[in-house]
């Protein structure tokens, strides 16, 4: 089943909100997804260098033991703070530098996000321990995409959890299911796009990843995805800037889009919205199939 | 006024003899529990749901000649197996809304979702705004009025009854169709299989006209309309086939 919920702000109106308005959104999404949650927000963006959501298991893991080994071995300056299980790190290096360091010399940390602007965190469990353990709460940014995962074509584990990053900044997050994702997993594969796990959404989010690298804009990538992948799903999209959603030609997977002067939110049902500011009067409409709807910030 | 517990757990207050369920206070299960419970005993046939906040099953399975409003969105399968009542959402429905239906009205102020009207055996199904796709599958016999648009594969396999529907249609019209009279004002995207476009004769123009005054529209002229059936060409149709049986 799986729930989805977006929130972007059109302006900076609710940015110091942003986890607020957004925690009733995941744990409204409960009972489509009780096995495991996670979001991915996008705030505190760094202007030079970058950014990257770690994480691991052991929760008194030395952190800043990691963040000296990366200054001293990248000669690089290294920012961090820690959340939970994960640690956001802000690097002044691009951010494949710190990709291969760790992969090389600490491969228990696992590499949630990276980018800009995002950060991602999931967990096992029911999206109500998440927002807790996570602070969603708290959380200030431009726009958030979360999911509520009922598992079917893959384990539920936190990697298995969404949503799913391939590539800078970029997140997806997906309810219904992909057939066609082991073949294309190998093409993508051979183009240079790394997986993590077996997990169909993961594909999804690696073929627009491949996109964009081709050049496409977030508009254009998910025009492809409506022909080649195959399965049915309701998408949404995040970018540094932009915000989008999509469903398949066939439409089984259910998705209300509500946007106000200040707010575009989408939800897999509108009980997810409703307690939103401004809802009562907001443009409530369910997105059409094989419609792209993207907002961008600063788009011309 | 006066406050009746009706039934367990449930806030509902009788304001000049109109029952008031504040969502915000009850369950849905005590919501239609109290709707069902006029069945035996018809004590209150008006009613006030105030708080829908998009919840699923709103007043399903009704059964006794109720008026109930339901202030704001509803979720999935509302007014689901309707008989008699005549139900009015003042805002947009989920999926499935008066799937089943037996008999009684339902009114839809904004949009709905998929699979409105869904295999309903009879009454009337009034959608205000749109409804999205496979509006009306394999319907046995309701009347369906759309003002807006409808989606894809809207009459999939239906058997009885009518569809209206006063913008577009999306693809795949009527695909399959038994005997459902579709009448569609706007466009139609394409044309299922077997569905055909048909003569508009003076009993349609009849239909239509007596279809409209039951729903109470009157910015409509059934002449604007163009009418799709069934070809019948598909292999149920052929009496030849019979004898595979």
């Amino acid at each position: 089943m799986c729930g989805i919920v977006g929130l972007y702000l059109k302006n900076d109106k609710y940015e110091n909100q942003l986890g607020k308005l957004f925690s009733p959104m995941l744990i409204a999404m409960t009972e489509r997804g009780p096995d495991s949650a996670g979001f991915a927000v996008y705030g505190d963006a760094v202007e030079e260098g970058n950014k990257l959501t770690l994480r691991h298991e052991d929760e008194n893991y030395d952190w800043d033991g990691l963040a000296k080994a990366i200054k001293a071995n990248l000669g690089t300056d290294v920012e961090w703070f820690q959340n939970s299980k994960v640690a956001v790190f802000k690097v002044a290096t691009d951010a494949e530098t710190v990709e291969d360091y760790l992969e090389q010399n600490h491969d228990d940390v696992l590499i949630m996000s990276s980018g800009k602007s995002i950060e991602i965190l999931k967990e096992v469990g029911l999206p109500e321990r998440i927002v807790e353990m996570f602070k969603l709460g708290e959380m200030k940014g431009s726009h958030i995409i979360g999911h509520t995962r009922m598992a079917t074509e893959s384990a539920v584990t936190m990697a298995g959890s969404h949503p799913f990053s391939t590539g800078l900044d970029l997140c997806l997050v997906h309810n219904g299911s992909l057939s066609n994702h082991n073949r294309l997993r190998q093409v993508l594969k051979r183009e240079g796009i790394e997986f993590d796990t077996e997990n169909d959404s993961e594909v999804a989010a690696g073929y627009l990843t491949y996109r964009l690298q081709q050049g496409d804009t977030l508009n254009e990538a998910l025009e492809h995805a409506l022909t080649e992948l195959d399965g049915f799903y309701t998408f949404t999209v995040g970018t540094k800037d932009g915000f989008a959603v999509v469903r398949d030609p066939i439409a089984c997977k259910p998705a209300v889009i509500a946007e106000t002067d200040d707010y575009v939110a989408m939800a897999s049902e509108y009980q997810a919205l409703t307690t939103l500011p401004g809802i009562e009067d907001a443009k409530v409409w369910e997105p059409e199939p094989s419609k792209i709807y993207v907002w961008e910030r600063n788009s011309h | 006024m006066t406050t009746n517990n009706l039934a367990e757990n449930t806030a509902i207050e009788t304001v000049a003899g109109v029952g008031t369920v504040d969502l915000a206070k009850s369950s849905v299960r005590s919501l239609n529990q109290a709707l069902h419970d006029q069945h035996e005993q018809m004590d209150i046939t008006q009613w006030e749901v105030l708080n829908p906040k998009g919840q699923h099953n709103l007043a399903v399975g009704l059964d006794a000649n109720l008026k109930v409003d339901i202030r704001g969105h509803a979720g999935y399968y509302c007014a689901g197996m309707n008989k008699e009542a005549e139900v009015t959402v003042h805002g947009n429905t989920g999926q499935g809304v008066a799937e089943n239906m037996m008999s009684g009205v339902v009114r839809i102020k904004g949009s709905a979702s998929s699979a409105a009207g869904a295999t309903a055996h009879g009454g009337l199904l009034v959608i205000e705004g749109d409804a999205g796709s496979r509006c009306g599958i394999s319907m046995k016999g309701a009347d369906i009025l759309v003002k807006g648009n409808v989606g894809h594969m809207s009459c999939f396999m239906a058997q009885a009854g009518t569809l209206v529907v006063c913008g577009d249609a999306g693809e795949a019209l009527g695909d399959s169709l038994y005997e459902v009279h579709i009448y569609v004002k706007g466009s139609v995207k394409s044309l299922g299989a077997d569905c055909i476009e048909k003569e508009m004769r003076p009993e349609h123009i009849e239909e239509l006209t007596e279809l409209f005054e039951r729903a109470g529209i009157d910015d409509q002229d059934p002449k604007d309309f163009k009418r799709y059936g069934s070809a019948r060409q598909l292999y149920n149709f052929k009496v030849d086939n019979a004898g595979a049986y």
